[in-house]
């Protein structure tokens, strides 16, 4: 795996812990996160990498601990917020527009982004047209770059759920974000669809730079494509390193293969 | 044959006026996944309070032109339906984030009956005019055609032009606009909507408050036609078969819907009525409601649901 360029860190976690009323989703983690990086989280089931997501993104709210964007240090944020600063995810079970076109779902993604005046964008003319136009345009380069130009005008219901996947990630790139957070992109895909997936996401990550986080399930994609992993278990963190060095860890073994008797 | 045309006419104009309600309904629950209950009560508490302003405004400012009065009258009442989608939202839909359909459905009911007599705390609970200046005398179309011509009402013709405006509109926001985009997605998925920087509680005051318009104007057009009174609460229920003959989540729906149970029950009451006695008004629409329940579930336009096992 060739070395890439890391920057400093984007996203700083610190001490977070969650809990659902008496269930600890979360226990005192803290984990960074470089400027273009791709860093993995995994772990067994219940582990607790949804809700650190779900933490990272303003869902949840925990109970303890900072989150550090860019500098900026948060105890709690929402959603809107985490996006209005450049973070961008996808969801574990697809959560798509189901009734809008493909082009509409990822159109959405420019909302934000998106200035004129509701009465000029309704009558379509001037600056409004222009503008809707440019976004059009980005959006086109993204359907391009999914290879998702054949179904443009369908309603992404009627998609197989390989391609929802990827139009899933193409809302979220709509956003031009600077952080990338993906929830099991891979889940439930065939080999072929997988190595799509994976190719997607490493030349995200190449051409535009952008920080990924991701969790994943398939140990052999999290080892190829990330630089960094962290391990989470029954919501604590129990390694953090290198694919190798995360590979070797006693702990981890442990935890994925269960202990001797 | 001009009586027939006749009774179709008054039916397409009395089925505009039903789907003008069904398209509140439709609005709400495409952007928020709510079957608002309420929409009858928005009609009663919009057209009250613009019945109301009218009267009071002369008295307060002395302005002596009607045009002028029912203006601001109409700009205030808007006002007031802002402020109760601020205030639904506000007090009882943030509350409500991701809650069941049910449980969304009994608190607009909750919202129903405190609206019902809010507004008549407010406003009173007599019968009120709104008269906005619509002409009342007929016209009689087609004279050249037709022996005597057909009896036109210029008030539903002109209704019928506010309604085609107003429909217009919305389909423009709705398919247009970002906005109007954002208010789908949200309809879609609340949480992936949040997650794309779409401000849940501002999209909701908005579609309210478009749904509160859409009642203000039904109200008017009701109300200048057959006076502001409790009943009109009840002209929800005229509305309920045509969403579901239309389809809950179209607007085009809602409006044949309306136009179709309309001229439905205008035609049935006038050929078939005579039959059994009369009365087929009254139970015609939820007739045609039933049968496209059976057989047709979606409604006319609406999407068909097919759920992966």
């Amino acid at each position: 795996m060739t070395q890439r360029k890391l920057g400093d860190v984007i996203l700083d976690v610190k001490n977070i812990s969650l809990a659902f009323g008496g269930v600890k989703a979360l226990t005192d983690i803290s984990f960074d996160v470089r400027e273009h990086e791709i860093r993995a989280i995994i772990g067994p089931n219940g582990a607790g990498k949804s809700s650190m997501l779900n933490c990272i993104n303003g869902v949840y709210t925990p109970q303890h601990g900072t989150i550090t964007f860019r500098g900026q240090t948060f105890d709690h944020m929402n959603s809107r917020q985490v996006a209005e600063m450049g973070v961008a995810r996808t969801f574990q079970n697809l959560a798509l527009f189901k009734g809008m076109s493909v082009l509409d779902n990822i159109m959405t993604g420019r909302n934000l982004k998106i200035r004129s005046n509701i009465l000029l964008q309704a009558l379509r003319i001037g600056p409004a047209q222009r503008e809707e136009i440019r976004h059009r345009e980005f959006v086109e380069h993204i359907i391009d770059f999914l290879e998702i130009q054949a179904h443009r005008k369908t309603p992404v219901g009627q998609l197989p759920y390989g391609l929802q996947k990827r139009v899933d990630l193409g809302r979220a790139l709509a956003m031009e974000p600077q952080v990338l957070l993906l929830d099991e992109p891979m889940a439930g895909m065939n080999v072929e669809e997988k190595q799509d997936m994976c190719r997607f996401v490493l030349d995200i990550n190449d051409e535009f730079g952008t920080t990924v986080v991701l969790i994943e399930h398939d140990m052999g994609v999290v080892m190829d494509i990330s630089d960094r992993v962290v391990v989470l278990d029954y919501g604590k963190k129990i390694g953090d390193g290198t694919p190798d060095a995360v590979r070797n860890n006693e702990e981890v073994i442990r935890a994925y293969l269960g202990t001797g008797h | 044959m001009a009586f027939f045309l006749e009774t179709l006419l008054n039916g397409l104009m009395a089925g505009m006026l039903y789907s003008l309600v069904a398209l509140g309904f439709v609005l709400i629950f495409k952007a928020s996944g709510v079957f608002n209950f309420a929409q009858g009560a928005m009609v009663l508490f919009a057209a009250l309070a613009m019945a109301r302003f009218a009267e009071w405004i002369p008295q307060w400012t002395g302005i002596e032109s009607r045009w002028l009065a029912n203006t601001v009258a109409f700009v205030l009442a808007g006002a007031v339906m802002f402020v109760v989608a601020w205030l639904v939202e506000r007090l009882v839909l943030r509350h409500l984030v991701n809650q069941e359909a049910a449980t969304l459905l009994m608190a607009t009911l909750g919202i129903t009956y405190f609206m019902e007599g809010l507004g008549q705390t407010l406003f009173g609970s007599d019968i009120y005019k709104i008269d906005i200046g619509m002409p009342k005398e007929p016209i009689f179309a087609f004279e050249s055609v037709f022996e005597g011509g057909i009896l036109i009402n210029q008030e539903d013709l002109i209704a019928a032009a506010i309604a085609a405006v107003l429909v217009a509109g919305l389909s423009v926001f709705f398919q247009k606009t970002a906005t109007g985009r954002a208010l789908r997605a949200v309809a879609d998925d609340h949480q992936a909507a949040q997650s794309i920087g779409i401000p849940l509680n501002r999209i909701w005051v908005i579609v309210w408050c478009v749904a509160g318009v859409v009642a203000l104007v039904a109200g008017m057009i009701w109300g200048s036609k057959l006076g502001v009174q409790f009943s009109l609460a009840t002209v929800a229920l005229r509305a309920l078969p045509v969403i579901i003959l239309g389809g809950l989540t179209s607007v085009p729906g809602a409006i044949i819907g309306g136009l179709i149970i309309g001229v439905g029950e205008k035609l049935s009451e006038v050929y078939l009525g005579p039959f059994v006695g009369g009365g087929i008004e009254i139970w015609f629409a939820y007739m045609l409601a039933l049968v496209f329940l059976l057989f047709r579930p979606q409604g006319l336009f609406g999407e068909k649901i097919i759920d992966r096992v």
